[in-house]
């Protein structure tokens, strides 16, 4: 019987060059991998492979030298430690993440449960191409979004309190964009039109003289293969997660819409014009698409 | 407003961080609940992290002040033992 290495290839085996061997991709969200998983990945790559793994370019692990005759036992093994093969081929692939607010002091947004979410909404979903999400917890941006088709990065709408504050000025001196000045009366004023949302003056604040909303910098169409190209902002500041995933959805059917098999959806934006497709997240942003399944007769 | 009366001052100016927070804490641990430390800091990395590390360490900051010369002065009041 023929092999159908596009199944596997789905599956997370990715054929290497030596014959009925593979390297299996295994399912990794936001590079978290629990202890006890990786103990049944060490028994798999000792019993199955040659004793060792890969770490990816998006924080999964693969192990090396599978063979075709051993596939389903290693599912098999593997499925006992909870740990399941990730995917390959023209679908959403790993959402990758740092530890964001969870651990990090610059964290503005828990961007490992951004990833579970997003990972959960679209994981695998089949398209015409690669389509990848990454998170990252603040402007640092450890995890580079804007390599992804859809990056997002977290961080602060601001509002100065001037009740709590004690006008020490500390914030004009953090903010990196010059948007924030100090008036002879101590006063502090904010240019939002300068403001990148990246929080420095709250994280900074020794008198926690700022209310702030955690919300989502997005960007679309990045890539760091053969082509590169940065992901670019489209929508405004976004203050809330079904906003977020609104303009998720809106993206992921627009390049299922609008894509050519083969095309990433960087050339999808740029065939189709992303004047069409900025109409479309901002739509969406405003709440103005239905969801599909959803409609009503309003 | 020299509200205050100094207990004591450091000067971190001559450490990088992250020693100068560290310094500026075992200043401060030294006092007694409600002395003020003064904590003498240079512009740049110190300014935008100590302050706000003091205050999660429970302290009250009283006031920053810019000496104009690329240093600071952070008045903090010792909040517990």
């Amino acid at each position: 019987m023929a092999v159908d290495y596009a199944a596997l290839k789905a599956g997370g085996f990715m054929r290497q060059k030596q014959k009925d061997t593979f390297s299996l991709r295994l399912k990794v969200v936001g590079g978290t991998v629990t202890a006890d998983q990786l103990a049944a990945v060490q028994d798999v790559a000792n019993k199955y492979g040659h004793g060792y793994v890969h770490l990816t370019a998006r924080q999964g692990i693969e192990i090396p030298f599978i063979q075709l005759k051993d596939i389903d036992a290693v599912k098999a093994d593997l499925a006992k430690g909870g740990v399941v093969p990730g995917v390959c081929g023209p679908r959403v692939r790993t959402v990758t993440a740092c530890q964001g607010g969870r651990c990090c002091p610059s964290g503005c947004i828990d961007a490992l449960d951004i990833a579970e979410k997003l990972d959960k909404r679209y994981f695998g979903r089949e398209l015409n191409h690669k389509f990848k999400f990454g998170v990252t917890g603040c402007r640092n941006n450890c995890l580079k979004t804007e390599e992804n088709d859809f990056g997002v990065k977290g961080g602060y709408d601001v509002k100065w309190k001037e009740d709590a504050c004690i006008g020490c000025g500390v914030c004009v001196k953090a903010c990196r964009e010059g948007a924030i000045t100090q008036d002879e009366d101590g006063k502090i004023h904010v240019d939002y039109a300068k403001c990148n949302n990246c929080g420095r003056c709250v994280k900074s604040c020794p008198a926690d003289a700022w209310d702030y909303t955690p919300g989502f910098i997005v960007t679309f169409g990045g890539t760091f293969g053969n082509n590169m190209r940065f992901g670019e902002e489209a929508v405004p500041f976004i203050k809330d997660e079904d906003t977020l995933f609104r303009v998720a959805d809106a993206t992921i059917d627009f390049f299922a819409e609008n894509g050519l098999p083969s095309e990433r959806f960087f050339k999808t934006l740029e065939r189709v014009g992303w004047d069409k497709f900025k109409v479309v997240v901002n739509d969406a942003y405003n709440g103005k698409t239905k969801k599909k399944g959803d409609e009503t007769d309003g | 407003m020299a509200d205050y009366d100094i207990a004591d001052t450091v000067d971190i100016t001559d450490v990088v961080c992250p020693v100068t927070f560290v310094k500026a804490k075992v200043a401060i641990e030294e006092l007694d609940d409600g002395d003020v430390l003064d904590v003498h800091m240079n512009d740049g990395e110190p300014v935008q992290n100590v302050p706000r590390s003091m205050k999660e360490e429970g302290h009250q900051i009283l006031k920053l002040i810019d000496n104009k010369d690329g240093t600071y002065d952070l008045i903090v009041k010792k909040v517990g033992e």
